[in-house]
């Protein structure tokens, strides 16, 4: 599914090179729940921007379902954004103005899906969410804001939901909530990573990947979880 | 879909700054309002303009003395055109429906306690026809009182008015420089041009202006009326070949004479008209300049609010060209709101105009999808450079953006 190999990414500010990721190698097949863990300036979030099409590697292979991303043009890139890529962010980043609804078709209008009234719909269903779809998002709590967000993210079916922090700013109770529907879409069979620093989440993923300095510090399988 | 999607979308963020939106449209609304009111006073000058030059009528060809050099030397007293140039262009040029010889100064009416100075026209029986006098009351000169040089003389609206007031001025005697003249016509106003007014003037027989009046044996102009526009230029040819003749000047050599078409002048004065409307226009096309830089102004406000909607919108798929169609759309839509107003406050503007200030004023077509067509292409190349900003921004730094 995604295959990582001496992935590196170089910024330079201003005549200083900062290396943000060094040689980063690993693979993720489908139907896995990843975390990825590690201090700040370890590298998760140049990972995950790498993993989203968002930015390219200075150097390595990345390949999305057999697809090298390196060799894609901007458009290509962003129909991989589109179709196999789905986000979650950490300040669920909804278009205020739209309703629910709305923000959950968006990905479908841009990938030109007929019927994206039902499909959209559909996944506010799956997050529990049908009966508030008219509502803007100032009209919504953090914890329905951001299951809009992952309905948004799993509404064109991608290969890989990327969930950057998706808890942080959320109350535990509400964060719990939050991580059971990841798993529920995990059991359901959507592949998904989740770029988080606390352990109640991470203990909840069947793998768990430790970042620092850049680099891969620990690739396990995690404990206590029933195959 | 996608493009309706975008276009609720840019018409959402719009209302949702409705003040902002209205004074940067104000400025579209301006600029399409000044150029197609502008533009309808400037037509309205020209049409009325040359509506009025026309009612002196189109089909004429003038000739008039010209100065004859003579040694580099020109003399001031130019009286190479003789009425016996008239009698002999109506009797040999064919294709003409009229001639008329004319002589004019002006002169001092009076009658009983009143005085005015008018222009009198010593002139012949086609005259009235030529120049497109209708007679209100009374008759016209006959040929008698041409041979004869008698002292009768039609007058114009605007000398009745100054000297006749209410009495009938047929029947009266007047008197032109201290001499009596018999009224035994009156035309039918004309309407005057702010420079000139074709009614403040009395016409009497050629030959008595001559003999009895000016002292004079030239003519100073001779109208021939053509039957038809196309054939003027023939009519022109054969009046200068016979002139020529008559006056001893050889082929190619200067002419003592000029012969001119009533339809260049009017042509001429049109042009002129025409270059005034198109600088009325220039100038208030500048107001849509401006309004258009409103437009660049508020959309590049508008792309650094919503940054973090643009990365966003690319996160989840939005290639470049969507990004840009986005905020195109959204200078457009302003300025089509702002030229559709536009357009309603400028036709409102030049009707007031005409209602108020009294001038004719044109609203075409040609002007309303000009200004139109104008503030749509000032929306586009204003909106193309914020809308590339916006397509360009990195998305990753676009959604950290607070």
């Amino acid at each position: 599914m995604i295959e990582v190999k001496e992935l590196s990414k170089t910024y330079q500010l201003g005549k200083v090179d900062v290396h943000a990721m060094i040689d980063v190698s690993f693979r993720i097949d489908a139907g896995e729940f990843v975390a990825v863990m590690g201090p700040s300036g370890s590298g998760k979030s140049t990972l995950m921007n790498l993993l989203g099409c968002l930015d390219l590697p200075s150097s390595g292979s990345y390949l999305l379902e057999s697809l090298d991303i390196r060799t894609l043009s901007p458009n290509q890139q962003a129909d991989v954004r589109n179709k196999r890529i789905g986000f979650v962010f950490q300040n669920f980043n909804l278009l205020p103005r739209a309703s629910a609804l709305e923000n959950v078709e968006l990905p479908l209008l841009y990938g030109r899906v007929s019927n994206s009234h039902t499909i959209a719909r559909e996944a506010l269903e799956r997050v529990g969410l049908a009966e508030r779809a008219m509502h803007r998002p100032n009209e919504l709590s953090g914890g329905e804001r951001q299951r809009v967000a992952i309905a948004r993210a799993i509404v064109n079916n991608p290969a890989i939901v990327l969930a950057d922090e998706p808890t942080g700013n959320l109350d535990t109770r509400t964060g719990i909530e939050i991580i059971k529907i990841f798993s529920r879409l995990n059991a359901e069979g959507t592949t998904i990573i989740i770029v988080t620093h606390e352990r109640d989440v991470a203990s909840k993923a069947r793998r768990i990947i430790q970042m620092k300095d850049g680099r891969i510090h620990q690739d396990m399988l995690a404990e206590g979880i029933v195959a | 879909m996608l493009i309706y999607d975008l276009f609720k979308m840019a018409l959402r963020s719009l209302i949702a700054n409705t003040m902002r939106t209205f004074l940067t449209t104000l400025g579209m609304i301006i600029g399409v309002a000044s150029v197609i009111s502008m533009i309808s006073i400037g037509e309205g000058a020209r049409q009325q303009t040359l509506s009025t030059i026309s009612k002196f009528g189109t089909n004429i060809i003038t000739v008039k003395p010209g100065r004859k050099k003579t040694r580099h030397v020109s003399s001031d007293s130019v009286q190479t055109l003789l009425l016996s140039d008239a009698d002999a262009i109506e009797e040999h040029v064919s294709l003409i429906t009229g001639v008329a010889a004319q002589v004019y100064r002006p002169a001092q009416l009076k009658f009983g306690n009143k005085n005015t100075n008018t222009t009198v026209r010593g002139t012949g029986r086609d005259y009235a026809k030529l120049a497109n006098f209708v007679l209100d009351r009374g008759r016209y000169f006959t040929k008698e009182e041409i041979v004869s040089a008698r002292r009768v003389a039609v007058v114009g609206a605007t000398v009745v008015k100054n000297l006749f007031i209410d009495k009938n001025p047929i029947g009266q005697e007047l008197k032109v420089d201290g001499n009596n003249y018999l009224v035994i016509g009156v035309m039918i106003a004309k309407g005057a041009l702010s420079w000139y007014d074709p009614d403040d003037q009395i016409f009497i027989p050629v030959t008595t202006a001559q003999k009895r009046l000016f002292g004079m044996n030239h003519v100073q102009s001779i109208d021939v009326q053509a039957g038809k526009i196309e054939d003027m230029e023939v009519i022109k040819k054969d009046i200068d070949k016979l002139l020529r003749s008559r006056h001893g000047i050889r082929e190619g050599s200067d002419s003592d004479y000029h012969v001119q078409n009533s339809s260049q002048w009017l042509n001429s004065w049109g042009d002129a008209a025409k270059t005034f409307t198109y600088l009325l226009g220039g100038i208030a096309g500048i107001s849509l300049l401006v309004g258009g830089i409103g437009i660049m102004n508020i959309m590049l406000v508008s792309i650094t609010e919503r940054t973090r909607e643009i990365g966003i919108r690319i996160a989840i798929g939005a290639k470049k060209s969507e990004i840009m169609e986005q905020f195109l759309i959204e200078s457009v839509l302003i300025s089509f709101i702002g030229g559709g107003a536009g357009i309603i406050l400028g036709i409102l503007i030049s009707r007031t105009v005409s209602k108020i200030g009294g001038w004719e004023t044109i609203v075409s077509m040609q002007s309303i999808l000009l200004a139109f067509g104008f503030s749509v292409v000032v929306g586009i190349f204003f909106g193309f450079y914020p809308a590339r900003k916006a397509a360009n921004l990195n998305p990753i730094d676009a959604l950290r953006y607070e």
